[in-house]
């Protein structure tokens, strides 16, 4: 057994063990955690696909920023609150159902294709360029800022969206309710005032 | 048993050994740094320090490290029962792996095989190492939220915002360093730094100076020389990733008791201690190899491969003095300034800094034009700070603000 | 760049082996060996200390640090709005430094285009940060 096949046994049943226990945990940081192990279990993945800038990125943006918002998100709403029942979306566990069952046909298709739909695909030349190089950040960077500079810059613009767009909902949530733009002693303050 | 080891081949066998020295090279660093902390403080303080175990007190760590690991250890009730197990672990072992890219000598040649003395040398080192720091927050931010208490969870929310921001000026102040190397490897960026800065053509023609510039082929060719900014903002953004003084929120002992530690005891208090002094190691680590010059000095025809070696420890123990020092002389921070520091001041510094190494290492640059640039942006600052300018305090202390009325929003 | 002499051999799996020298897997590889052997080191602590460390279980013993007097309230609250903030601004610098890491890289050889791509896409960025800083979003107090 070679060592890169062991490493994907490994990663396959760390991946798919915490994927499964994220789903029924109870505890919204236990679910977060579960999270992240899936994350980094995932950048072992691009490893062994020889992505290695791919996989830097997967720890650093996925598992070191975004599982950090949501940690921070789910100390923000506080952590022992029960599973609202009342949904304020109506409709989105249908809809949710739906995009599922979407996402996975698509990727059971790709899987019986055979890798052969993305290799010959329209962004073959640039996906060989891009294993020309080993570690590829080279390759990667050439082709980022040549042929697809349109959608790395509109990344930008996407990010600050939502930054701005985050920044006035906090603004009003904090003039609506003082309790929750406050920290720490909110419990103990409550508690106080009953 | 033989027959896996031929399977294996001997990088593995390599790989292995290469681990274990490290490993026990970084736990003696660092009982050896914790010992020193204490007597240099002590030191400083007009103290004696640890002296009682040991000569000069060198097993005093020792003797804590065992002491803590007969110590009862108690779960709060409260706690959240394998997050409170698994922070410790969460809190070492990214500390510990982001040595892994640090090249602490030369290549030497054992048994036929090149060997370097770094744990692996990935193509990607700059990033790896930002990464694990950023893996650093799950340790502080699961200890204070596992331990189902208010200090620990201040503490730990409060640390992990001050760590991620200071993460994105230490990233961002490692970009110039990738655009004058030309490469992400730590080893690629030790190794531009070799030797000497040599042919400076600047002064030629002027008698005096020409002479004067001669000094300039012993300097060595180190990227603090141009990449000075850079390196204070990842000198101040680094000590704030250690949560060591002044940075030292996380802890702030007057305010919030122990921090994020403070339900933790005995062998899991060890682990976050350990891990602190860990972090410790891997930044001076990390400033020698980026912009020291790695283990590059003057070797010597006597032992050879030990002068690299040598070279490195040294300049590492001068960072970690450094370290103690800070911590000896600076007050901690007040929480806004920390966030104004990092925001207002670091990250829009780190920009324009990039900015600035872009435009003056741009193709067709001649490497002249590049050394006035730096040289007279050095002078300038000099002059600045020289003259004790007072806009320059001002531009390191926050305004004031009227706080009258708003104290009752509750700083966190 | 030097790479350990004999690297794994990957060359047994099938035909979709890499096309990357393989003396780059062989690194991280001895990353993981670095990262098993640190956490078994640390795991294994821990475990020794269970096995020699007293225990004295006490009623008190199990209650959290509240200055010495009996905890009030639960200790997991809500916590500000603005470490949101500050997280989410996080999040976008991040993406922005990983991004200016391959630029730094081939900068030289990119040349002016990939600067002036680099300036457009900092500013827009920077209009975050900005933004935040007018609507001092980035105060504390």
């Amino acid at each position: 057994m070679s060592i890169d096949v062991a490493v994907f046994g490994v990663m396959f049943v760390v991946v798919l063990g915490s994927s499964i226990a994220m789903l029924f945990a109870r505890n919204a940081v236990h679910v977060a955690l579960f999270l992240v192990v899936t994350q980094i279990g995932l950048a072992v993945a691009f490893l062994l696909e020889g992505a290695y800038f791919i996989a830097a990125i997967q720890i650093i943006v996925y598992a070191g920023a975004i599982m950090v918002l949501f940690l921070f998100v789910i100390m923000l709403l506080g952590v022992d609150r029960r599973e609202a029942l009342n949904e304020p979306l109506r409709g989105q566990r249908p809809l949710a159902v739906g995009l599922a069952a979407l996402l996975a046909a698509e990727v059971l298709y790709v899987a019986y294709k055979g890798s052969d739909l993305i290799t010959t695909g329209g962004g073959s030349q640039a996906l060989q360029d891009l294993n020309a190089d080993p570690g590829n950040v080279k390759a990667l960077a050439r082709v980022v800022f040549s042929r697809y500079l349109l959608p790395f810059e509109v990344t930008s613009i996407l990010l600050v969206v939502a930054v701005v767009g985050v920044m006035v909902l906090a603004r009003q949530m904090s003039a609506i309710s003082p309790v929750s733009a406050r920290s720490g002693s909110s419990v103990a303050d409550k508690e106080e005032a009953a | 048993m033989s027959g896996l080891i031929d399977a294996i081949g001997p990088a593995v066998i390599i790989a292995l050994v290469k681990v274990l020295v490290t490993f026990v090279m970084l736990l003696g660093i660092t009982l050896l740094v914790v010992w020193a902390e204490r007597k240099i403080i002590a030191d400083m303080q007009s103290r004696v320090g640890p002296n009682r175990w040991g000569p000069f007190g060198l097993l005093q760590t020792l003797a804590d490290g065992i002491k803590l690991f007969f110590k009862e250890d108690f779960r709060p009730r409260t706690a959240d029962r394998w997050t409170y197990a698994i922070a410790p672990i969460a809190t070492m072992v990214p500390a510990f792996l982001a040595f892994a890219v640090v090249p602490f000598g030369n290549e030497v040649t054992i048994a036929g095989h090149p060997i370097n003395f770094i744990v692996s040398d990935l193509n990607i080192g700059i990033l790896y190492f930002l990464a694990m720091g950023s893996l650093g927050v799950y340790g502080i931010v699961l200890a204070g939220w596992a331990s189902g208490s208010k200090y620990p969870l201040l503490g730990a929310i409060r640390s992990s915002a001050q760590l991620i921001s200071y993460e994105i000026a230490l990233g961002l102040s490692l970009v110039p360093i990738a655009l004058v190397a030309h490469s992400l490897s730590t080893l690629d960026i030790v190794g531009a730094q070799a030797g000497t800065i040599r042919n400076v053509t600047f002064f030629d023609g002027i008698p005096v100076l020409e002479q004067v510039a001669n000094i300039f082929r012993y300097v060595p060719n180190w990227y603090i020389w141009s990449q000075w900014p850079a390196f204070a903002i990842f000198l101040v953004a680094g000590i704030a990733e250690t949560n060591r003084p002044p940075f030292d929120l996380p802890e702030a002992e007057t305010e919030l008791v122990q921090g994020f530690s403070t339900e933790y005891g005995g062998i899991r208090f060890a682990m976050f201690y350990l891990g602190e002094y860990i972090h410790v190691v891997v930044i001076s680590a990390m400033a020698v190899t980026l912009f020291f010059g790695g283990w590059s000095g003057p070797g010597f025809d006597f032992l050879p491969w030990l002068w690299p070696l040598f070279w490195f420890f040294f300049k590492t123990a001068l960072f970690v003095y450094l370290f103690v020092w800070l911590r000896a002389t600076l007050p901690r921070l007040r929480y806004d300034r920390l966030m104004w520091l990092g925001w207002k001041r670091l990250i829009p510094a780190a920009l324009l800094w990039i900015m600035v190494t872009a435009v003056v290492n741009t193709e067709g640059v001649s490497r002249n034009v590049r050394l006035g640039v730096f040289a007279a942006l050095f002078l300038l600052v000099l002059a600045v700070v020289l003259r004790g300018d007072p806009r320059l305090k001002e531009a390191v202390t926050p305004q004031r603000r009227r706080t009258q009325g708003r104290l009752s929003r509750g700083a966190a | 760049m030097v790479h350990p002499a004999h690297p794994p051999d990957l060359s047994t799996t099938q035909e979709r082996c890499y096309k990357v020298p393989d003396g780059y897997f062989g690194q991280y590889v001895t990353i993981g060996i670095f990262a098993v052997v640190g956490v078994a080191l640390v795991f294994g602590t821990l475990s020794l200390a269970k096995l020699v460390r007293p225990n004295v279980p006490a009623k008190d013993k199990y209650t959290t640090y509240e200055s010495g007097i009996d905890p009030i309230g639960r200790g997991w609250s809500q916590t500000n709005v603005r470490y949101y903030l500050f997280a989410l601004l996080f999040v976008v610098f991040d993406v922005e430094a990983v991004f200016l890491f391959p630029w730094a890289v081939v900068f030289e050889r990119l040349g002016t285009q990939a600067f002036i791509e680099m300036v457009i896409f900092i500013a827009i960025l920077a209009f975050a940060l900005l933004y935040a800083v007018k609507k001092k979003v980035l105060e504390w107090l």
